[in-house]
């Protein structure tokens, strides 16, 4: 495939609002995980809940979005000067050439849970505040950001559970190489909600700890909350040696199971390989692997073996689900995010809360930071479904 | 930018249509249609603990995704596949938040994986042991747009064969009232970029700012403006008329498609 240039990006998490804060507390191996405090949730639990969210305004005009997804895509939307550099590409291109393709799993549902909780005694019905198209539906995320900036171009929600926002990356890149559109705006925002909190305890999939990726005793997730932009546009012929590149896309699906993957890691196999073909490298050329790293027992299992058939023992990788827990439909752009300051910062960022590892998983998983020049990484993300997807980030300038 | 693309099978069922073969008439304008009650087939081709938990999206999905692609005589496991819906299972998402608004939010595991958008995708991949890249869309009622898009760049950009499934699915009360939609339907296309012997017609596809068409008969611009899946429905009907034509779907606000229909 032609790269992709990540012309502008950021990412806003329980880590932080933007990137200096994202990048600091990678540096700082700071988590942003705590117990849970969300709304009346009594789960034993602990989460990554980001701060401020409820105080966010949306314009008035965009009222009837208001709910906490897009309230947190609007706090992600507005951070290093992202908003500004859509609006100078909308100028740039038109309105009409820049796509919108953004990635969720829960949209705005914890707005029909509230109104649940608020229905008519009597009759059952909702209550005549409760706005369903702008804020649960699936779209409202992606019909929200096209609304705010005035975009007029193709637009939609991918929702493939955990590969929602790594996914986006290849809706927008057919998109941009069929000549529909000159750029795009894609990203993920998943917010806290009842279904996922108690739906993953349902599964047993929960852990009372912070989540422990690629542990020996890990128990299960930490559940996260995001909103992670980027603005991909044509390579120029001239950019900075800080320029980051989308290079591959690699796509599948298990075959195999609605809730667990594929045992032998099939899927996430081929996800990475045809990443890797589109790309044109080999599994040497790469230089870390951002995990999906969930920490239930079985993902990190048939991660491992997927990541260490295909690329050996001897490749960097981690994940950073400790930090900011499992931000779902956002964890792809979110990842995706922090690919891009690894390649600009020349940091591999070690995974937190891991004691011991995993001896059985044969792979060079991090726990501590490390520093060096990056030249290629690679992001991995699943789904229930079974749907993967990889991910494959570069320099522009070669060291 | 027109994008350009041979449709090879057809799925068709919805209230009324039990599948493209027998509704062409209806479609055509040569047989009255007969809005009845969407008949969901059980899912066969599912192992037996999948058929038990599988929820009226999947069955409605499998059902018309083998009729396109038993259609267009291929192989289910070798085509990657579009899938685009409104909203997902109403009928799962009501039975979730009104179990989260009880005492009792122990809700159950398989309504929980039941809840993803991407869960027609994932029982299909499951079926028919389909291992390629499944793109899983939603835009309200752009969706059947939005999925005809992401389908024809597959075709065009990939170079390969590809599924569409635009599905949507009954929401009960209360969620009904805020988005009405009355019955399951869903529409299935497999798309080639080249003229094969099975091609039924050649299609292609511009964006356009234009009104979007209606339909003749009262009943069937009723369902088509009702179920967001079945905004493809103009479409059908100019091929059930198997002659050149143009049609303009709905997509975004006043962004449209405009489809010319040449057949093969």
């Amino acid at each position: 495939m032609d790269p992709l240039w990540l012309s502008h990006f950021t990412a806003t998490s329980s880590i932080g609002r933007g990137l200096d804060q994202t990048l600091d507390a990678l540096h700082q191996h700071r988590s942003g995980l705590a117990p849970c405090a969300f709304d009346t949730v009594d789960l034993a639990t602990f989460v990554g809940e980001v701060a401020g969210v409820d105080a966010v305004q949306l314009p008035a005009q965009l009222a009837d979005f208001d709910c906490r997804n897009n309230r947190l895509a609007l706090l992600g939307l507005t951070q290093d000067r992202f908003s500004e550099a859509v609006r100078a590409a909308s100028a740039k291109y038109g309105a009409q050439r820049i796509g919108v393709f953004l990635g969720t799993s829960t949209s705005g549902i914890l707005q029909t849970e509230l109104a649940y909780r608020r229905r008519n005694p009597v009759t059952g019905a909702l209550p005549a505040d409760f706005m369903y198209a702008s804020t649960h539906n699936t779209f409202s995320v992606a019909d929200f950001t096209r609304r705010y900036f005035g975009l007029t171009g193709p637009a939609a929600v991918v929702s493939s559970a955990c590969s929602s926002s790594a996914k986006v990356f290849a809706s927008a890149r057919r998109m941009m190489a069929a000549g529909l559109i000159d750029a795009a705006l894609v990203g993920g925002v998943d917010s806290l909600c009842l279904t996922t909190l108690y739906g993953f305890n349902s599964l047993g999939l929960m852990s009372e700890h912070p989540c422990r990726p690629f542990d020996a005793q890990r128990n299960g997730i930490s559940i996260g909350e995001a909103a992670a932009f980027a603005l991909l546009e044509r390579t120029p012929e001239q950019s900075d040696d800080a320029a980051v590149l989308l290079l591959g896309i690699g796509e599948s699906s298990d075959a195999y199971h609605m809730s667990s993957p594929h045992p032998d890691g099939l899927g996430a196999r081929m996800a990475m390989q045809d990443a890797l073909k589109v790309a044109g490298l080999q599994a040497t050329d790469i230089d870390y692997i951002n995990l999906h790293g969930t920490a239930t027992p079985t993902n990190d299992a048939v991660e491992g073996r997927a990541v260490a058939a295909l690329f050996g023992p001897h490749t960097p990788c981690s994940s950073t689900k400790g930090a900011t827990g499992h931000t779902l439909g956002a964890a792809g752009a979110v990842e995706a995010v922090i690919c891009a300051l690894a390649l600009q910062n020349g940091l591999l960022p070690g995974g937190l809360n891991t004691q011991q590892l995993d001896p059985t998983l044969e792979v060079d998983y991090l726990l501590n930071n490390r520093e060096q020049p990056l030249t290629r990484v690679l992001s991995n993300s699943f789904g229930f479904g079974g749907t993967n997807c990889s991910l494959i980030f570069g320099r522009r300038a070669q060291p | 930018m027109t994008l350009t693309a041979y449709i090879e099978g057809i799925g068709l069922l919805g209230p009324g249509l039990t599948d493209w073969p027998s509704s062409q008439a209806i479609l055509g304008g040569q047989q009255p249609y007969q809005p009845i009650k969407t008949l969901l087939p059980p899912p066969a081709l599912l192992p037996a603990a999948e058929r038990r938990r599988s929820g009226a999206i999947v069955k409605l999905t499998l059902a018309t995704g083998l009729q396109a692609v038993t259609q267009a005589g291929l192989d289910a496991a070798s085509l990657p596949s579009v899938f685009t819906s409104s909203g997902g299972d109403g009928e799962n998402c009501h039975a979730l938040c009104e179990m989260l608004a009880s005492q009792d939010r122990q809700i159950s595991p398989t309504r929980f994986h039941n809840s993803v958008h991407n869960t027609a995708s994932g029982y299909w991949s499951i079926a028919t042991g389909a291992m390629s890249t499944s793109s899983v869309l939603a835009a309200f009622d752009a969706s059947f747009g939005a999925g005809l898009l992401e389908a024809l760049i597959q075709v065009v950009v990939d170079h390969t064969r590809t599924l569409l499934l635009a599905c949507d699915t009954a929401y009960p009360e209360p969620l009904y009232s805020a988005r009405p939609i009355p019955d399951a339907f869903a529409m299935a296309l497999v798309l080639a970029p080249e003229r094969s012997a099975q091609a039924m017609a050649q299609i292609s596809v511009s964006l356009v700012e234009a009104e979007s068409d209606r339909l003749i008969d009262a009943a069937l611009e009723a369902l088509r403006k009702a179920i967001p899946a079945a905004r493809g429905l103009p479409l059908l009907c100019a091929m059930a008329l198997r002659q050149d034509g143009r049609v303009v779907l709905d997509y975004l606000d006043s962004t449209r498609l405009a489809v010319t229909v040449t057949p093969c």
